[in-house]
């Protein structure tokens, strides 16, 4: 309990609400690349992003709420990111493996 | 809670089967194992409790999904003794990855606070990931696997977003204290939690591969190992269903106007589109993927349906969906082996060749069509029926329009079986694939003939 105390009197004079728009804005970034760039492992890059734009909100709503469990959040999908990319990383090498490039509108075989 | 700790033991007996050089003895193992976890997890029936500072909450509705989970992997651990081969080297680190999907699911059954959602569906989708990209030598496997990482990490990033503003505005994970949350300021809840709201419905609606988020279904089944894309039009669909339900049941009901009006636009979308896309397709695989997305679409009207008996209707649909789309891919698993190809026509004349797996898939047809005695029309009926008690009347209208237009893409395949010519292609049976056509046959008529088995139990 002391700890939240603590973390809630270091606030900076800066509104909540600059950080939700700037968690926003990176989330947006994040988004506008995965659905316009055409190299897979910018495309991964950019759902990096998402997810540290969502880490940064959980982390300025946990510091003003004084409410640790948001910080705890972050570790858990700081695990998952770290998974999910072990995972992206290793399809990628097994596609490059077979076709020898890294983008994805080589990877249309299938449609309809 | 102790379902799940067992069958995560089972992950790792797989490894360390590896270990030992015992591969042989993985999959009897496991399919006794999982008959045993089965029972003990019938065991916490009416024993409903919390685990791990209220995180995991164990109550019937879990049970019988967890029960369902168990039992569709179990089958498929009967399919994979022949589907991969008794020289494949990697047959430990397939069964230890499956599951651990199954462990995925569980969580997403039991789940209490939005942290341990999010790690179930990860479990899942990661493990799911690997096992869709799991021909590495073939290109279409890499390119299902790797479409459906995107996706699947995009719209896990939407589902995280979610939950943040979920967590900003009402300061908590848990479930039910977002709930005393939503009840205490429901004329003042911020715009920054309806946006959550709907951005994790966006979120699931895209694991439940509903329309306008089902764009990877048809390409991640069509190129997944079809021991696979069984396991993802089951096991994931029914995992994907149950939570979203348990969501939106516990959470979301002071928000449900704005929710309930993305569901059902869904709905009606996914229907439609499942359905008329699912008419010319000559790929069995796509086409099982279409009716997957079109089933999403009915499933979906019990989501919303929240008054009245809607627990159980959906827990029957699933069944009743579960042993049909099985059986369907038990049949293609060894028609397709043989053929070399997955189209409609590799099924010519099975009729006269194995009238046992012609007949399976017949059955798995007509009650994917819903056509009565099985299963797929009482499913269909009780789902309709409670929409209707919801009034939602023109939902309903729209979903029946669209389940007779199903019929004629589910009788393709019964046509090619009985009225083509036989075609030279010679299917070998096995006794694991026979088992499994036959309990799927005689579930999907038990349940037809007896629906109260599973509607009267939750």
């Amino acid at each position: 309990m002391q700890e939240t105390i603590q973390v809630a009197q270091n606030l900076p004079s800066t509104p909540q609400t600059w950080y939700l728009i700037l968690s926003t804005i990176l989330f947006s970034i994040g988004v506008m690349g995965v659905l316009f760039r055409r190299n897979a492992i910018i495309i991964l890059m950019c759902v990096e992003l998402m997810l540290n734009a969502v880490n940064l909100l959980l982390v300025s709503y946990s510091s003003y709420s004084g409410n640790l469990e948001g910080q705890v959040f972050v570790f858990f999908v700081m695990v998952v990111a770290a998974a999910e990319v072990a995972v992206g990383l290793a399809l990628l090498v097994s596609i490059y493996r077979n076709i020898a490039s890294t983008d994805i509108d080589v990877l249309s075989r299938m449609k309809w | 809670m102790n379902t799940l700790i067992y069958v995560s033991c089972l992950g790792f007996f797989c490894m360390i089967a590896e270990i030992l050089n015992q591969r042989k003895l993985i999959i009897p193992v496991l399919v006794l194992a999982l008959a045993v976890i089965f029972g003990l997890n019938l065991s916490d029936w009416n024993h409903g409790q919390t685990y791990f500072n209220n995180m995991v909450q164990v109550d019937n509705f879990s049970v019988a999904f967890s029960g369902l989970a168990i039992f569709i992997t179990l089958l498929l651990f009967i399919l994979a003794s022949e589907f991969y081969a008794a020289s494949d080297t990697h047959i430990s680190d397939y069964s230890a990855i499956i599951i651990f999907i199954l462990c995925g699911a569980l969580m997403m059954f039991n789940f209490n606070n939005l942290a341990m959602l999010f790690i179930g569906i990860e479990t899942l989708s990661i493990s799911l990931y690997v096992m869709a990209g799991s021909r590495r030598f073939e290109v279409k496997s890499n390119e299902a696997g790797f479409k459906y990482f995107l996706m699947g990490s995009f719209m896990s990033g939407f589902l995280l977003f979610g939950i943040a503003l979920i967590y900003g505005a009402s300061g908590t994970f848990y479930l039910d204290k977002i709930y005393q949350y939503t009840q205490t300021n429901s004329a003042i809840l911020p715009v920054t939690f309806h946006v959550g709201a709907v951005l994790i419905v966006f979120a699931m609606l895209f694991k439940t591969s509903s329309a306008p988020f089902h764009f990877w279904a048809p390409d991640v089944y069509e190129g997944s190992p079809t021991l696979i894309t069984a396991m993802m039009s089951t096991l994931v669909k029914v995992a994907a269903f149950a939570a979203f339900y348990r969501l939106i049941s516990h959470t979301f009901l002071y928000v449900f106007p704005s929710v309930e009006t993305v569901i059902a636009i869904s709905a009606v979308l996914t229907v439609s589109i499942g359905n008329f896309i699912a008419l010319n397709q000559t790929n069995f695989k796509r086409l099982l993927a279409y009716s997957g997305i079109s089933h999403a679409g009915y499933l979906l009207l019990a989501i919303i349906s929240l008054r009245g008996n809607t627990e159980s209707s959906l827990l029957y649909y699933a069944v009743g969906y579960s042993v049909s789309t099985l059986a369907a891919f038990s049949v293609a698993m060894l028609v397709f082996k043989a053929a070399g190809n997955e189209n409609i026509d590799a099924l010519n004349g099975l009729g006269k060749k194995n009238p046992l797996m012609a007949a399976t898939l017949t059955m798995a047809m007509l009650s994917l069509a819903g056509i009565p005695p099985f299963a797929g029309f009482f499913g269909k009926y009780y789902i309709f029926s409670e929409a209707m008690k919801n009034g939602y009347f023109y939902l309903v209208l729209v979903a029946i329009i669209n389940s007779i237009i199903g019929v004629f893409y589910y009788f393709k395949p019964i046509l090619a079986m009985y009225g083509q010519p036989a075609n030279e292609i010679e299917v070998k049976t096995n006794y694991a694939n026979n088992l499994v056509l036959w309990v799927c046959l005689a579930l999907s008529l038990a349940l037809g003939l007896f629906p109260d088995l599973i509607v009267g139990l939750l």
